[in-house]
């Protein structure tokens, strides 16, 4: 199973500082490996010992955060689960390690999240209760809390967002992360807002504007499949539409009380 | 200079509980946090929190009487038992609290919020969401502040704490983006920065858990509390130690070494694997070190009898760590575990509100200590504490401020916080052209290794001396550091430097506190003196610093109705 590893590898690493360089460049760093060695481990041994201007997001360094997703050897990938023998035993010559991809860069591997956050934001990302709330907790089947399992998981770590064509063509689009994320309270038996919810996504700058592409799901380091939620919105929104649901037209006032 | 009602520096679970409480209360509020606030530690809490909801028919006749029972006895007799009333009476309110804003926990086949057994308890009191609970808790907690549009400073971090004649007026903090020095004044102050794991080498906690907001604290005349209690976690993985939730042997997983053994049953013949941390995290470094571990040292968590379906369901992220780490699935293999540093017991000095002696200045959560977990925190409860005290905190800072508190720091912020911010930048900027011999990342490293090792799991004198010497002689290098990077714009070399200092001050507590109490009290295990003297230390360190170090106090532990007893599982 173990295949012999090497005492050194080569790390290349996207840097740029927008207000200082006219242009990105890609460094090159020799790092000893260690058993084990994970890329955000492989990054801090730039920044601790090779060259302290290195700038990075990271926190958990255990997959749960979401704050070190990077585009490492042409995949969506958390730095900080992401093996570097795994990628040395996939083929790759050296660890080649990116920003996300079209977001804007603030300096080397950090990016640009404020458009990612405004979207999320955007749908109203909270439960909507009409009813009193009862004295203990509301009720859910184990069931129904299983159908909203594969998208709670989400770590916000903006993988699918960079990946998104829809997004990169129409900035306007509101990307597969709020997409997945209403659904995540359509789909949830607590909520009390779901036609709501659909009348503020249910047009082209939402979830008409996803071409099933499935870039998203196919980046997505905690393997959610985004595209198949918006599916689920289309098919939710036509339906409520030929039921002629005056909710659809709430806009975002019927979410906020 | 930027001015708000109510200052929250903190992003997870305890901080932003704090800023919706306040916010409700009529205050005006911002958050300050290094991370966005999905990134902060709360995230990465698994396996769940407690509270006596009696869901589960094991635990049908449990009541918050009984949780705080086997909260006082898990603290050693240390956790102040008032306190303690209040974290497990609150309990069931904030959880469904919790539910009610959405936050998707597990649930029992009649559609109620999900319960297992932890340590300390033996059954199931531990309310869960699979193995994601703090992620789950925290998403659910942001999206509350989304709702309420608080203000968030994402990626600052807090230099200093601005106290004047016993009242706080706010804080001093850098602009990671930027590295730009800003003054925020404030009526009330509220940190909740999490605890100092980073302290330590093995530690469980994630990265940026430096124990800056402690040192920031200590640094502004602010007293720590217990120190010495330093909680080592049964289970982590050995190498890299991420966390293996104790929800793996809640939900049945065994501790076998390398014989094959069962060895619990020597330490804990009742609990087994369920017996609290500190129990159970020396249990398991006694087989190492007597030769019964694996080589390079470590134990096996064997969960392959709770069978695939089981592992899936209730275990899925313990499963995909185990994956990614080491290659092994948890389903066909045991896992390699050894101890890892996971939880400081101490901190800020608080009272049940989370005042502290500085007017207008509060904290809550791990960076505070109530004191809730007394000498060993049980499982389950640290994800409790945030949510109880840091809506407390909330609502004493908010009333504080409209008590009057308001007035007061508008009119002296100005002048206070210009001082403080002068010295706060002439110390970064020193950092920042500093080009001395010393590495800030050697220092960092020894520091760690050496708290592990003089001042861990057990502990003696001889070796304490050693370490607190060790770290002072790295405080004494420190001046003479050098930082490879001179550019202010988000600057990892330079942040985490400013860090450094207070690393080695909170270090020189925890080894100062833990040398003169000689006794053996829940976490705080040696073997100069195996055990336990309530003669002589049934009582709270207080730690201030002084130019000399620390200087150490005790203060007397509140007990209502619980009266020592011997601790056995």
């Amino acid at each position: 199973m173990t295949t012999k590893r090497p005492e050194k590898f080569t790390l290349k690493v996207f840097r740029f500082d927008p207000e200082a360089d006219q242009k990105p460049r890609l460094d090159s760093f020799e790092v000893p490996y260690t058993d084990g060695m994970t890329v955000l481990e492989a990054l801090f041994y730039v920044l601790e010992r090779l060259d302290g201007s290195l700038a990075f997001r990271f926190s958990c360094r255990e997959g749960i955060c979401g704050a070190c997703a990077m585009f490492i050897n042409g995949s969506y990938r958390l730095a900080c689960e992401t093996q570097v023998a795994r990628l040395l035993d996939e083929g790759h010559a050296f660890v080649h390690v990116m920003p996300l991809p079209h977001l804007p860069v603030i300096k080397d591997l950090v990016v640009d999240m404020t458009r990612f956050w405004q979207n999320y934001e955007a749908i109203a990302p909270w439960i909507v209760t009409r009813s009193a709330d009862p004295e203990k907790e509301r009720l859910q089947s184990p069931e129904d809390r299983k159908r909203i399992d594969e998208y709670v998981g989400c770590v916000l770590c903006g993988s699918c967002y960079s990946a998104c064509p829809s997004v990169w063509r129409n900035p306007e689009y509101l990307g597969p992360n709020a997409m997945m994320k209403t659904w995540r309270w359509v789909a949830d038996t607590r909520d009390e807002a779901k036609e709501e919810r659909l009348g503020l996504v249910g047009n082209e700058q939402g979830a008409w504007r996803c071409h099933t592409i499935y870039n998203c799901a196919e980046a997505c380091p905690k393997d959610i499949n985004q595209t198949n939620a918006i599916q689920h919105l289309k098919r939710r929104t036509v339906a409520a539409m030929l039921r002629g649901s005056r909710k659809l037209r709430t806009g975002r006032a019927g979410l906020e009380t | 200079m930027i001015f708000h009602e109510v200052l929250v520096v903190g992003g997870g679970l305890a901080g932003l509980r704090a800023a919706v409480e306040a916010h409700d209360a009529g205050c005006e509020v911002a958050v300050i946090s290094r991370v966005h606030p999905v990134r902060s530690h709360s995230v990465a809490a698994q396996g769940g929190i407690n509270a006596a909801l009696a869901n589960h028919p094991d635990g049908a006749d449990d009541s918050p009487e009984r949780h705080a029972f086997d909260t006082v006895k898990g603290s050693d007799y240390l956790a102040d038992q008032d306190a303690v009333e209040i974290l497990t009476g609150e309990a069931p309110a904030r959880i469904y609290e919790m539910e009610h804003w959405g936050c998707p926990f597990s649930r029992t086949p009649d559609g109620r919020i999900a319960q297992r057994p932890f340590g300390g308890a033996g059954f199931p009191r531990t309310c869960y969401a699979a193995d994601k609970t703090g992620h789950h808790l925290l998403h659910t907690m942001y999206e509350q502040t989304l709702k309420r549009r608080i203000k968030v400073y994402e990626e600052w971090q807090v230099l200093a704490l601005a106290v004047a004649e016993g009242r706080s007026y706010g804080v001093v903090a850098l602009d990671l983006r930027t590295g730009t020095i800003e003054s925020f004044g404030a009526a009330a102050v509220i940190f909740a920065t999490g605890g100092g794991g980073r302290i330590y080498g093995h530690s469980t906690n994630n990265i940026i858990n430096s124990g800056s907001g402690m040192a920031v604290a200590y640094m502004a005349g602010v007293p720590l509390k217990d120190m010495e209690f330093i909680q080592f976690h049964p289970t982590s993985l050995f190498g890299n130690n991420v966390l293996m939730t104790e929800g793996a042997r809640g939900e049945g997983g065994y501790l076998l070494n390398a014989l094959g053994e069962r060895f619990m049953a020597k330490y804990a013949p009742k609990a087994m694997e369920l017996a609290p941390r500190d129990i159970t995290a020396r249990a398991i470094q006694t087989e190492i070190n007597e030769g019964r571990g694996f080589p390079g040292g470590y134990v096996h968590l064997d969960l392959r009898h709770l069978g695939a379906e089981r592992i899936m369901e209730r275990l899925p992220a313990i499963r995909d760590i185990a994956i990614n780490f080491t290659g092994r699935d948890p389903i066909k293999e045991p896992i390699p575990i050894q101890p890892g540093q996971h939880y400081f017991m101490g901190g800020i000095d608080t009272d049940a509100d989370g005042a502290t002696e500085v007017a207008g200045f509060y904290a809550a959560g791990e960076c505070a200590c109530v004191s809730v977990h007394g000498a060993n925190r049980l499982g389950g409860n640290s994800l409790l504490e945030t949510i109880v005290f840091g809506r407390r905190a909330g609502a004493a800072a908010a009333a504080y401020v409209k008590g009057g508190g308001a007035e007061a720091a508008r009119k002296g912020a100005e002048e206070v916080l210009a001082e403080v911010k002068a010295q706060a930048e002439k110390k970064a900027a020193w950092v920042l052209e500093a080009d001395g011999p010393e590495s800030p990342a050697d220092l960092r490293d020894q520091l760690r290794e050496t708290m592990f090792e003089k001042v861990g799991l057990f502990r003696e004198d001889k070796t304490m001396q050693e370490g607190l010497r060790k770290v002072r002689e790295l405080r004494d290098r420190f001046p003479r550091i050098g930082i490879q990077h001179r550019g202010r714009k988000f600057n990892l070399d330079w942040a985490r430097t400013l860090e450094l200092e207070g690393m080695l001050l909170v270090a020189e507590a925890i080894a100062a506190g833990a040398i003169a109490r000689k006794e053996s009290r829940g976490s705080h295990y040696r073997t100069d003196y195996k055990d336990r003297d309530d003669a002589n230390f049934l009582k709270h360190t207080i730690a201030r610093l002084t130019p000399d170090g620390p200087r150490l106090e005790y203060r007397p532990v509140t007990i209502t109705k619980w009266q020592p007893q011997a601790r056995t599982y």
